[in-house]
């Protein structure tokens, strides 16, 4: 794709989601968008973020945005490897976690996140690939961005599945079940950008991005959403956004075989 | 759990021997490398040797379980993770899942910290691990091998998971010496506490070398903890292995495809992995 070209709702998504990381953060990072995200920001404008994978590697800094999260490229960068039990109890469970980023296939008004079935457990619809890291990455993170692409399959009422925990789950808030970490506390989606009530936590919009209306992310959400007063509108992508995404997309397609 | 008092070391032997002397129909069976070193060859030979109602544990399937579940082997999965990192289903295990085919798929399902805490308590010959986790999640009502225990010093609730404890572990290294000793290095996910918690092991290596020089990020296994090691070059591909080869994206990325039709999923196995036997023993 050109370059000239403007962003498209996907990659307008990641680019909001890359401007959340601060610089310096430590951040764990989940396979998929959350992946590009977060490599973009170190591109950009947080380039001290010490990116963790699940892997096992610890300040990684790819040049490549690897497919896998556990790429060769990721290791080779790292400043340290560690085994997965490791990774798990020293890092994550200690809470050594600023912020965790991860993707999900569907989400609740409380930011809980379904990764694991559509329809009953037993006989599900679609079987979903299942929690992975994220349980106690959203457990245990000192806070967790989510980032997903909006729509009525994927904003529902009530999770078929509750794999990971958002802010509260059957009327318990995460702080009752030990959970130490802040829990969402932004949701970027392809329409606009979610936070959590500072009162009850329920998330509500705070910003569409440009071009998109009120109703296009009410329509596209299965609860009746909360809109904040005054709503905003995000920055649109820069040249210098969009240029470093595709080609850090660029170098991941144009990877030689093995 | 009885100790095994004696130690015999790892013997050096063609990969399709260790299969027929240390896996079994019933058994339950490890194949560990997180993302990196898959032991694929393993795997293969397992799936060429007709393995019946076998037990899978393992934090991602990835695309060797996938093939697995294809081809017949598996009667139930221990898993934390069952996608193609990046690309997205595992359409064998969706289809084994969802419909049942080739035969229905019995999940006990974790989070990769569950697992991984599983592994260290099993290497460690403990009955659970512990952790903070689960709470709050629908993982705890599908899973009997989770549960919640009080910490007897502070109180805390914690999280206890059973330990696993695989009949035999099979994991892919790049080095072992002759006399059976095994190094790996990068990326070394639960190979480590894998080997450890398993009854026998069988490791494919890239290659024996006469003496296993020390390497920063490295994990050495004692042959007198290894009941096999097999020299299997290229063993870990598409996977890969730090040193040797690096993981190609673009065959996780055709898998797709090529999983998601059972007739297509058929032809590849046959042609890739049933005849590769004959030019093997040929």
């Amino acid at each position: 794709m050109s370059s000239r070209e403007p962003a498209t709702p996907e990659e307008t998504m990641v680019v909001n989601a890359a401007r959340e990381l601060r610089n310096g953060q430590v951040c764990l990072v989940g396979v998929g968008p959350p992946n590009a995200a977060t490599n973009l920001a170190r591109r950009l404008h947080a380039p001290d973020c010490v990116l963790v994978y699940e892997s096992g590697a610890i300040g990684a800094k790819p040049v490549r945005l690897p497919l896998s999260i556990g790429d060769d490229d990721l290791a080779e960068t790292a400043q340290e490897l560690v085994s997965v039990p490791e990774i798990f109890n020293y890092w994550v469970g200690a809470g050594r976690i600023d912020v965790g980023f991860l993707g999900a296939a569907q989400i609740d008004r409380y930011g809980n996140i379904n990764t694991t079935v559509i329809g009953p457990y037993e006989e599900p619809k679609v079987r979903l690939p299942g929690a992975g890291g994220a349980p106690e990455i959203a457990a245990a993170s000192r806070e967790v961005y989510v980032l997903l692409r909006h729509s009525k399959r994927a904003f529902v009422e009530e999770l078929d599945f509750v794999t990971s925990v958002g802010h509260r789950v059957d009327g318990r808030r995460r702080s009752d079940m030990g959970w130490i970490g802040k829990g969402p506390t932004v949701v970027i989606t392809d329409l606009g950008v979610l936070r959590p009530s500072p009162d009850d936590s329920e998330l509500e919009l705070v910003a569409l991005h440009p071009g998109v209306e009120r109703e296009d992310v009410t329509d596209a959400t299965g609860w009746d959403l909360r809109v904040r007063d005054p709503l905003e509108t995000t920055a649109p992508p820069t040249e210098e956004e969009i240029q470093a995404l595709r080609k850090l997309r660029a170098r991941e397609l144009s990877r030689p075989r093995g | 759990m009885s100790r095994d008092d004696s130690r015999t070391a790892a013997k050096v032997m063609p990969l399709a021997e260790a299969v027929a002397g240390h896996v079994n129909d019933g058994d339950t069976i490890a194949l560990e490398g997180f993302t990196h070193l898959i032991p694929f060859a393993a795997g293969h030979e397992v799936i060429r040797q007709e393995r019946r109602d076998l037990t899978l544990v393992r934090l991602t399937p990835d695309l060797i379980y996938d093939q697995m579940i294809g081809m017949g082997c598996a009667a139930k999965m221990i898993f934390s993770y069952g996608g193609n990192p990046g690309v997205g289903s595992l359409h064998r295990m969706r289809d084994a899942v969802e419909n049942g085919w080739p035969r229905p798929l019995e999940l006990v399902e974790h989070s990769h910290a569950g697992m991984a805490n599983a592994y260290v308590a099993g290497a460690s010959r403990l009955p659970f691990g512990i952790l903070r986790g689960y709470a709050g999640t629908d993982l705890v009502d599908h899973n009997d091998c989770v549960a919640f225990i009080e910490c007897p010093f502070t109180g805390e609730r914690l999280t206890a998971v059973r330990a696993v404890n695989p009949d035999v572990a099979v994991i892919h290294a790049q080095q072992a010496d002759h006399r059976g000793n095994v190094m790996l290095w990068g990326l070394s996910g639960v190979q480590k506490e894998a080997v450890l918690a398993a009854e026998r092991s069988i490791v494919t290596v890239e290659e024996l070398v006469d003496e296993l020089e020390p390497r920063p990020h490295s994990v050495v296994l004692p042959s007198w903890v290894i009941t096999a090691v097999c020299v299997v070059p290229g063993g870990s591909e598409p996977s890969y292995a730090a040193g040797y080869s690096v993981r190609d994206n673009d065959f996780y990325s055709e898998w797709d495809d090529i999983a998601r039709d059972r007739d297509r999923f058929t032809e590849w196995m046959r042609e890739h992995v049933l005849q590769a036997e004959v030019s093997a023993t040929a």
